[in-house]
């Protein structure tokens, strides 16, 4: 821990809270998304926003993976669990996120779906192995980081020739959804990215220069620590104070400029790019998922059982969508906080840890509510 | 007098069948041969349906758990001694002096004898150690597949002691909230063995009946307002429990707050947050801030208290917030866990 305690050390924090303080000009506003779910869980939990001066402003961005999975993809991981009578295998968030005829994963175990949580794609082979008479199924989501193991457990299962394991993969590509989120019309207006941790280790830092060069959007990537975060939101300001638009990398302990070679070709042996793919709150994005390359089709459950996604319009009140892209704080949203909660969720982004109105409303909340009262102390 | 029973129980390769929980021999000779063998006390020796207890004075604390866990057993402990000590607890954080336990058992078919064996012998022994014997019981026996090897619930008196009004309730602007050592050890013990994570040093259940630490602490300090042990949901859930009783809000002090290295390291790996996980060994205090000293010396000279701290107030907030002053000089919310505590993916 002692590694890590170096990244929460309170001093630092306090004294880089007062430099950034004092460096940020008075006479602008620095509008800075923090891309991902693991950075907009960090900000929250450890409060960092009260370290920050008020023209500071995080714009929390599309980058967690149980909340850009549109409706239509979970209905799907039901149907097969439902219908076609398969184990569905998924991360333990997943299971929460809401679908339509107010099911969720976990309200379709209730009603007699196997449906297990497991922490990796390994652990999906397993169960496939200990039931070989029933077919498994691993709803597979997340950006570049969690798409090597995926690419291991399917060579794995080809290896071992499990036939009854099978991928609904929802692998998803980072740089397509910051390039969507500046393509969009009358969009957020953004100064510049607090770049991706974990994604970045595998693909490296080269991925984001066209939003510098192109689009003149300074890009830091920063680690999950708060101390990364704090450095990263520095080094922007800094860049934008001098004009510049660059990648810089906060985050030198893991990531490089050309990421993770191996990773990568084992992602690109396995799977290939999708034409578009649907997100929540980006539409459909062209170029921006992945699929199994046809050699794999085996072990494609999207080619094994008729169950294509269907298009499922968002629940009416819901803000997720202008939420991921940027336009909206969780507190704007209606049903904030009343009917949606993180125990009864109407929006995917009140699921997971690192969804934006989750985040706000575990650690945020008594900032917009009623004002503090430590003064009314007896 | 003992039944004639033609093989004795075969303790060692046997297992839980439908028979034992049909009010036959079978289950006469496994209440006789087990569980009275390794329970045996005077209240139990009178055979009979209920427990006929001796009067006592002071108005009574009643408290019922049910205990379900897996695995049975886990580093530091099993549900055996765990049922013991949870209900005990349940009695003497309100402000009681435990007495009896009563525990009924439903065992799933195909249980080995050997380890019901060994949860009721650590029953016996955590009884036993606690000074608060089980004077009734109950044995209930379902089909394979209807359980998940043993549940067992068990029920506690007490009685107050005379001078003591700790409630849930009782918290007030001012006051000081003290934990008794480091936080979540339980359920990391739990989770390791459950997900099969190696670590270089295991982590330990800090299971443990409580009634002394309390006994002493209010011997000390009786003004003492709340009492709680920190057990699902830990620090987190037992807070927001108390600050919604009281009406109050709570400031924590997140470099106060005890986590062991390897239960941090743990929560960290898995996507967690160590405020929201078990303790069964743990006892939060909230009392006036001018007696916290004299608490916390009470505390530390238990062998159960000798790591307690001093980890934040009460205020006066209508929302019923609890807050947390974090390590890093900003500030957040402490909320109870929506649904299961469920690791993070990326
Ligand atoms: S509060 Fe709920 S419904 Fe509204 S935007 Fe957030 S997650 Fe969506």
């Amino acid at each position: 821990m002692k590694y890590v305690d170096d990244f929460r050390d309170g001093t630092v924090a306090r004294a880089l809270g007062a430099a950034i303080r004092a460096g940020a000009r008075p006479d602008r506003e620095y509008r800075l998304m923090e891309f991902c779910g693991g950075h907009t869980h960090a900000i929250s939990r450890y409060g960092i926003a009260d370290l920050l001066p008020p023209q500071v402003r995080l714009v929390h961005g599309p980058g967690c993976p149980v909340c850009v999975l549109p409706v239509g993809r979970i209905d799907q991981a039901i149907r097969l669990a439902l219908e076609h009578g398969v184990i569905l295998c998924t991360y333990g968030d997943t299971l929460r996120v809401p679908a339509s005829g107010r099911l969720s994963l976990l309200r379709a175990k209730g009603r007699g779906a196997d449906v297990r949580m497991v922490y990796s794609p390994l652990d999906a082979l397993q169960v496939a192995r200990a039931n070989p008479a029933r077919e498994v199924v691993f709803l597979a989501i997340g950006f570049e980081t969690t798409t090597p193991p995926t690419a291991v457990a399917v060579k794995q299962a080809r290896a071992e020739g499990l036939g009854n394991f099978s991928l609904l993969c929802n692998h998803v590509l980072t740089p397509a959804a910051m390039h969507a989120i500046l393509a969009a019309p009358g969009g957020v207006r953004l100064d510049g990215f607090v770049g991706p941790a974990h994604v970045s280790t595998v693909i490296g830092s080269a991925p984001y220069e066209p939003f510098a060069r192109d689009h003149g959007k300074p890009v830091v990537i920063a680690g999950f620590e708060p101390l990364d975060v704090m450095r990263a939101i520095q080094m922007l300001i800094r860049q934008i104070d001098d004009g510049r638009a660059e990648v810089e990398n906060e985050f030198t302990r893991a990531v490089t400029a050309e990421g993770n070679r191996k990773a990568q070709a084992l992602v690109a042996e396995v799977f290939e790019l999708r034409d578009a793919f649907e997100w929540r709150g980006l539409g459909t994005v062209p170029a921006s998922a992945l699929r199994l390359r046809p050699a794999f089709a085996g072990f494609d459950a999207e080619a094994r059982f008729a169950v294509p996604a269907v298009p499922v319009p968002d629940h009416r009140a819901c803000e997720c969508a202008a939420i991921l892209r940027g336009e909206k704080r969780p507190q704007e949203c209606r049903i904030f906080g009343t009917a949606c909660t993180p125990d009864n969720p109407v929006g995917s982004c009140m699921v997971s840890s690192e969804g934006a109105c989750a985040a706000h409303y575990t650690y945020g909340r008594f900032r917009v509510e009623a004002a503090p009262t430590e003064t009314t102390r007896t | 007098m003992r039944l004639p029973h033609s093989h004795p129980l075969d303790l060692e390769h046997g297992r839980i069948d439908l028979s034992h929980g049909a009010g036959g021999r079978a289950m006469a000779q496994l209440i006789e041969d087990l569980f009275a063998r390794e329970l045996g006390n005077e209240f139990l020796a009178q055979g009979d349906d209920g427990a006929r207890l001796p009067a006592c004075t002071g108005p009574l604390v009643m408290a019922t758990d049910a205990h379900v866990v897996s695995p049975l057993f886990f580093p530091g402990g099993d549900i055996g001694c765990l049922s013991v000590h949870g209900t005990i607890n349940d009695v003497a954080v309100m402000g009681a002096q435990p007495l009896y336990l009563a525990a009924s058992f439903v065992l799933e078919e195909g249980l080995p004898l050997a380890g019901l064996a060994r949860i009721v012998a650590s029953m016996a022994a955590a009884a036993r150690a606690a000074g608060v014997p089980v004077v009734t019981g109950d044995t209930k026996v379902v089909e394979r597949g209807k359980a998940d090897g043993v549940f067992i619930t068990t029920t506690g008196v007490g009685v107050r002691l005379a001078g003591i009004d700790v409630s849930g309730a009782n918290a007030r602007p001012g006051d000081a909230v003290l934990v008794s050592g480091p936080l979540g050890d339980h359920g990391m013990a739990i989770m390791s063995v459950r997900e099969n994570l190696a670590f270089d040093a295991p982590i330990v259940s800090d299971t443990a009946a409580l009634h002394g630490l309390i006994a002493d602490l209010l011997a000390a300090a009786p003004d003492v307002r709340v009492l709680r042990d920190p057990t699902r949901g830990g620090l987190a859930a037992t807070l927001n429990e108390i600050a919604h009783q009281s009406g109050v809000g709570i400031v924590l002090d997140e470099a106060a707050i005890p986590v062991r290295p390897a239960v941090a390291a743990a929560c960290e790996l898995l996507g967690l947050d160590p405020l929201d996980i078990a303790s069964e060994g743990r006892l939060i205090a909230i009392c006036p801030a001018a007696g916290a000293e004299r608490a916390l010396a009470a505390l530390r000279a238990h062998p159960l208290g000798t790591e307690a701290v001093r980890i934040g107030e009460v205020i006066a907030d209508e929302r019923r917030f609890v807050q947390m002053k974090t390590r890093f000089g900003g500030r957040r919310m402490v909320d109870w866990l929506a649904g299961d505590a469920l690791p993070r993916i990326c």
